[in-house]
């Protein structure tokens, strides 16, 4: 089985919740409804003709300043097919909420974390949302790209007024 | 001062409860903190494990002390600055985080790669999954108490380090691909270098073995240990040689070969029992294999231009610029605004020493990508640590841990 029969499949099966089918570079990317996400994921893990029994990796995409803001891309692999597919699901800025797969696959559950950590994107029925390489008292989600890189702008103003309005610690 | 270390405690039972059985919160079970600094963690691997007597009931991995936002400082740097920030990603395995980061932005501008190119990138990387393993067999031998196999390994692993060192000027944070081909083409006596090493390498290896594979102490520690089946391993995301230790058959460079590492011969070593013994069984034998690619590449390395000749990608040899206006044209462009790959994603997998190492990128179409993503093979295997730790010693978990083979760099990111 090939990837255009799996898509075709998907399709015959989940007409409505499938958006659109893009092909870039050799990758197939099958972009799906929020609401129909865990039965795609469920459907393509068991199905018997191409089961991809492997979820090699999780990532959020924040497309900020463009609508709608977030993705979260689940990259597949089918060990006993030896083929990719990449599943992906755009969520508003309003409501960054996606439903959790780690039922599916376990290996989701860390994934999910960091994407939690890192972008604010929470996941529904997650057994253990919790922030994963930040510390659990930081503020905001750093790879939105409206995160400043660094927090302190470089001084380049000598006019000592504004620096001590701007910035009262530096006499001392 | 008592108060601020009250506060910093960020591990509180009462977070954590749902991690650990209720016996645990009745105090039938002890709950002990490992690391994170602990020289078996290899790095700052932090763990809470509850333990009933000796048995380990849970573990529950505490991450990030090593996080350095690298997947965001890539959002502001052109495509070829990055090439240094994946270096440090796993310090271990430098060549093969280049390799998939630079085929992963030639898949997204489509660039062609010279064979004799590809040829080096083999040998060097396979060389950097010998040195990888070198360090991970050493430090898991140190950890069970074999000290001398540790010297030996850091021994062998010198002669690799000064071989990257001659063609990078390197020793670790090597960055020596580049996108469409390499750097500098490999100097001279290297080749020499290389075959020295091949030539000495296998009897090493066997001496390895010899120490280890039929020591009674080294049998007893590690057999029927921190044991994962396949189908839980497929399940938690495993790959590397600690999936091939439970018998799975998945290794990228057969799977989907890339940089012509379908020109070669090599057999993927398999376990049975997806125990410590095994996976120490795998990379051992993987070591072996990595040796075959690298004769069979070294002997038909072919002739050639070392880096494509594309100047989207490459910046022109310096003497061009003397007399060509277009080369300088090429070289400023090159140097300051970097270049453009079509708006678009891709996602482009190597098999690193420590398994399906990937990069994901997502370009705007402008210089910067929007989103580069590492999925990093220790991420995902330390997860299943729990799984192989359950109803084994404690004193089993420091083996287990090391024969999952972290790198704590790559974890945190």
């Amino acid at each position: 089985m090939s990837i255009p029969e799996v898509i075709e499949r998907v399709r015959a099966r989940f007409s409505e919740a499938v958006q659109e089918v893009v092909e870039f570079r050799g990758e197939t990317t099958l972009v799906v409804r929020r609401e129909a996400l865990v039965e795609i994921c469920r459907f393509l893990r068991d199905d018997p003709g191409c089961p991809f029994n492997l979820l090699s990796d999780l990532c959020a995409v924040d497309y900020w300043p463009e609508r709608p803001r977030f993705a979260v891309n689940y990259h597949l692999y089918s060990l006993p097919r030896n083929l990719r597919l990449r599943v992906k699901v755009f969520l508003g800025e309003e409501d960054p909420v996606v439903p959790t797969v780690t039922g599916i696959w376990p290996t989701a559950n860390w994934h999910e974390r960091e994407v939690y950590d890192l972008f604010g994107i929470r996941f529904e029925g997650h057994p253990d949302l919790r922030r994963i390489l930040l510390p659990e008292d930081w503020e905001g989600h750093p790879l939105r790209r409206d995160h400043p890189l660094v927090v302190e702008p470089v001084q380049f103003s000598f006019n000592w007024q504004e620096i001590d309005a701007r910035k009262p610690y530096a006499r001392e | 001062m008592a108060m601020r270390e009250s506060e910093v405690q960020a591990f509180t039972l009462e977070q954590l409860k749902h991690l650990v059985s209720e016996r645990a919160l009745r105090g039938e079970t002890i709950l002990l903190n490992v690391g994170p600094q602990h020289p078996s963690t290899h790095g700052v691997l932090r763990l809470l494990v509850e333990l009933d007597g000796e048995t380990i009931v849970s573990v529950v991995p505490d991450i990030g002390y090593l996080h350095t936002g690298i997947e965001k400082h890539c959002e502001s740097r052109t495509y070829t600055k990055i090439i240094p920030l994946t270096d440090r990603i796993d310090y271990l395995s430098s060549m093969s985080n280049n390799l998939a980061y630079v085929m992963a932005v030639e898949k997204l501008m489509g660039v062609e790669v010279p064979l004799r190119a590809q040829y080096v990138r083999v040998i060097l990387t396979e060389l950097q999954r010998i040195a990888s393993h070198l360090v991970w067999l050493g430090t898991h031998a140190l950890d069970i108490a074999a000290m001398s196999v540790f010297l030996y390994c850091f021994r062998e692993r010198e002669m690799i380090l000064d071989i990257f060192e001659m063609v990078s000027g390197q020793r670790m944070m090597v960055s020596y691909f580049r996108v469409g081909g390499l750097w500098r083409d490999v100097p001279e006596g290297f080749e020499e270098a290389v075959r020295a090493f091949l030539k000495l390498m296998p009897a090493r290896i066997n001496e390895y073995e010899r120490l280890l594979k039929k020591n009674p102490l080294w049998l007893r520690r590690t057999k029927g240990v921190g044991v994962i089946s396949p189908e839980d391993a497929i399940s938690w995301g495993v790959t590397g040689s600690s999936l091939r230790g439970s018998g799975v058959n998945y290794d990228v460079r057969k799977a989907q070969p890339y940089s012509s590492y379908d020109h070669f011969e090599f057999d993927v070593p398999l376990g049975e029992n997806g125990d410590v013994y095994d996976r120490f069984v795998v990379r051992l034998e993987e070591m072996r294999q990595s040796l075959r690619i690298i004769d069979q590449a070294l002997r038909r390395l072919p002739k050639g231009p070392y880096i494509t000749a594309d100047r989207k990608v490459t910046p022109p040899p310096k003497e061009e610029l003397a007399w060509s206006m277009e080369a300088l044209i090429h070289h400023f462009k090159f140097w300051t605004e970097g270049f453009s790959p079509p708006p678009g994603e891709v996602y482009h997998a190597v098999e690193s020493p420590r398994g399906e190492f990937g990069v994901y990128i997502n370009s705007d179409g402008s210089p910067k990508p929007r989103r580069v993503h590492f999925r990093a093979p220790s991420f995902v295997n330390l997860q299943a640590l729990p799984i192989m730790a359950k109803g084994c010693l404690v004193a089993d978990l420091v083996a287990i841990i090391g024969s999952i083979d972290i790198v704590l760099g790559e974890i945190d990111r």
